[in-house]
């Protein structure tokens, strides 16, 4: 695979990014390169496997809950954040969705939600990639619709009783710790459940054609009893898992880019190479057509990203803004990887190259954290103040 | 134990290289810059030092404003603090001026170890680690893969051609030229990429370390008269035809040069 080179056409590394941002991204971006890169064919054909071997070094390198600060964490800014997903997920979606769940969905609730007792005892060793957590939120009856959760939790004296089924879980058989959302008499409320409870079980989904490299799972909680201290005792109602869906799809926005970026590298470097009726395919009017198409699309991406980053470090982060975002930089993202794979001919269908497996892992990123239909719904709503059905 | 380590920063190994139009050197407008890649493992070799017992480690550089982002670099990696010589006419100096910056900081800091790399990426002169050691007074030794420090000495292990060790020890102070793939370099963490803002970086001058009227373009004794790139060769020949024949024509060729 050629040295990546990532597009940067109005100047950003120079004019908009601190220095200790670019070392951030550098250092990241070699790691993946270096690290990662090797291994991704390895695991995209198995059907569902994370290189794990890995997570003592991304843990080193203060990949987990990076942007929080204490207990171990990095304490970056969002924009170096952001710039760490976009590194991440351009080497793969489930590369960025491992720290993504990692950070965003299970370190962030602990961090915000959390008693100080909690995150003493869950955040160090989250950030040293020795606890791993997994999210539980969506079902398998019901996705974007949070409300129709089914999963209960009682009170019992002084545990809680869990009883449902959580699916879509990213990292869910791998994971030592579980954020469950569960409804409650007094509402949807969050809970920190060991994996290794009696009545907790988890079961891989096999068969995907996205995300082959992130293991994904249903969770299975039968009469899971959990002390009362394992409530998140700061999130009550659906408030909860939704500050931490911002925070996750914050940094897929960026993640996304990373994803566009990477299949806009790989198409140049091809259509340079590809000799086609006499010259390179890049010299063609329907190639570059496609490729000023791409780098105005990245370019664009980039400037969303970056300006509702500092936005967020600003504290004045609304999240519709990030609802565009994670909209937009997704949607062009998949448009960019499909017309890659359409440029590759019929290498783009081999797994030697790697537009065809951000495509794929695109649809996921695409249908995950918010559908995109559901994120127009929401700038929809901002922008009128109706709810639309 | 005191140890300082010296830092180029040269041309990203993939960036495109163009000769300046005065042809004295290349264009360094639009291309990235890193570490040398010799100097990397001199990094990582002392930050082990480091690593094994108490260790101050002190990274040098000269260049201009960019530089600082490789100082940075070692900062994050868990350097303590950092030099830098900025300085025009620093940068104009031949290998001996800047051996003779560098010492001038040697004296200063007094370290019981200095690492270089054991040449750079770019100039390709391995002539600096020699210099550096003779005017600091120190024994030195090239080619080292590998070094463990006891209190009184270093000792370590050197590459020879032909796939030959050899261990040499040497009384501190001294200086040691690290060669490529003696180490598995970290990354600089995101944790310590966020502390090394706190980190000072002193920058200096030539003039500031007493060394002013010896070094730069004036004193310089080798001077670099062009750069350029080699014509192309049209000595090539291309074997056609189908991937058996072509295969049969090179075998015939490979047996007119009488390899095999």
């Amino acid at each position: 695979m050629a040295e990546y080179t990532s597009p940067d056409f109005l100047l950003l590394d120079d004019t908009q990014l601190s220095q200790e941002e670019r070392l951030v991204r550098d250092s990241v971006r070699e790691w993946v390169s270096k690290e990662f890169m090797p291994h991704i064919q390895e695991h995209i054909r198995q059907d569902g496997s994370f290189p794990m071997g890995l997570v003592p070094q991304i843990a080193e390198l203060g990949m987990f809950g990076a942007n929080l600060q204490g207990y171990g964490c990095a304490g970056m800014n969002n924009v170096a954040y952001g710039l760490l997903m976009q590194e991440l997920e351009r080497g793969d979606s489930g590369l960025r969705s491992f720290a993504s769940v990692q950070g965003s969905l299970c370190m962030y609730p602990i961090y915000t939600y959390g008693s100080d007792e909690q995150k003493e005892r869950w955040l160090p060793e989250m950030a040293a990639g020795r606890v791993i957590g997994c999210f539980g939120l969506t079902e398998p009856d019901f996705g974007s619709f949070v409300s129709g959760m089914a999963t209960r939790a009682e009170k019992k004296r002084d545990t809680w009783v869990i009883n449902g089924v959580k699916r879509w879980i990213t990292n869910g058989s791998l994971a030592q710790l579980a954020i469950v959302w569960a409804n409650t008499e007094e509402g949807v409320k969050g809970f920190l459940v060991e994996t290794d409870r009696p009545g907790f079980e988890a079961r891989d989904i096999k068969g995907k054609f996205s995300l082959r490299a992130s293991v994904t799972s249903e969770l299975y909680l039968e009469d899971v009893e959990v002390p009362a201290n394992s409530e998140l005792p700061g999130a009550t109602g659906l408030s909860g898992p939704l500050g931490c869906l911002t925070q996750a799809r914050y940094g897929i926005a960026w993640g996304a880019t990373g994803a566009g970026m990477a299949c806009y590298d790989e198409v140049v470097q091809y259509t340079r190479d590809r000799v086609v009726q006499g010259g390179p395919l890049a010299g063609k009017q329907l190639t570059q057509q496609k490729l000023a198409w791409m780098l105005t699309e990245i370019t664009k991406a980039q400037l969303l990203a970056l300006q509702v980053g500092r936005l967020k470090d600003a504290g004045k982060l609304h999240h519709a803004m990030v609802s565009m975002i994670k909209r937009n930089n997704v949607d062009v993202a998949l448009q960019i990887a499909r017309e890659a794979r359409d440029l590759l001919g019929a290498n783009g269908i081999v797994d030697d190259y790697q537009s065809m497996r951000h495509m794929m892992n695109l649809e996921t990123v695409r249908t995950y954290e918010g559908t995109h239909d559901i994120h127009t719904l929401i700038l929809g709503e901002h922008i009128t103040g109706l709810r639309a059905l | 134990m005191k140890v300082m380590v010296c830092l180029k920063q040269v041309p990203h190994q993939d960036a495109r290289l163009d000769v300046a139009a005065d042809g004295s050197w290349i264009q360094e407008d639009n291309i990235k810059f890193e570490i040398n890649s010799y100097d990397t493992y001199a990094l990582e070799e002392a930050l082990r030092a480091k690593d094994a017992g108490e260790a101050e480690v002190v990274v040098v550089s000269i260049g201009p404003d960019r530089v600082t982002q490789a100082l940075r670099t070692a900062l994050g990696m868990g350097a303590d603090r950092a030099v830098h010589v900025k300085d025009p006419e620093a940068d104009a100096s031949d290998s001996l001026g800047k051996a003779k910056i560098l010492a001038a900081i040697a004296k200063q800091e007094e370290p019981d170890v200095i690492y270089c790399g054991l040449m750079a990426d770019d100039g390709n002169f391995s002539a600096i680690p020699p210099m550096l050691a003779e005017l600091a007074g120190m024994p030195s030794a090239t080619g080292v893969i590998s070094s463990e420090a006891s209190d009184t000495s270093i000792t370590v292990r050197r590459e020879l051609e032909g796939g030959c060790r050899e261990v040499v020890e040497l009384p501190r102070p001294c200086l040691l030229a690290i060669q490529t793939g003696a180490n598995q370099v970290r990354y600089a963490s995101l944790k310590g990429i966020m502390q090394a803002k706190k980190k000072p970086v002193d920058v200096k001058t030539a003039a500031d370390l007493g060394v002013g009227e010896q070094v730069g373009a004036g004193a310089a004794k080798v001077k670099i008269n062009k750069i350029y790139i080699p014509p192309k060769s049209d000595q090539a020949e291309l074997l056609e035809g189908s991937t058996d024949e072509i295969v049969t024509q090179l075998v015939g060729k490979i047996r007119e040069l009488g390899v095999l």
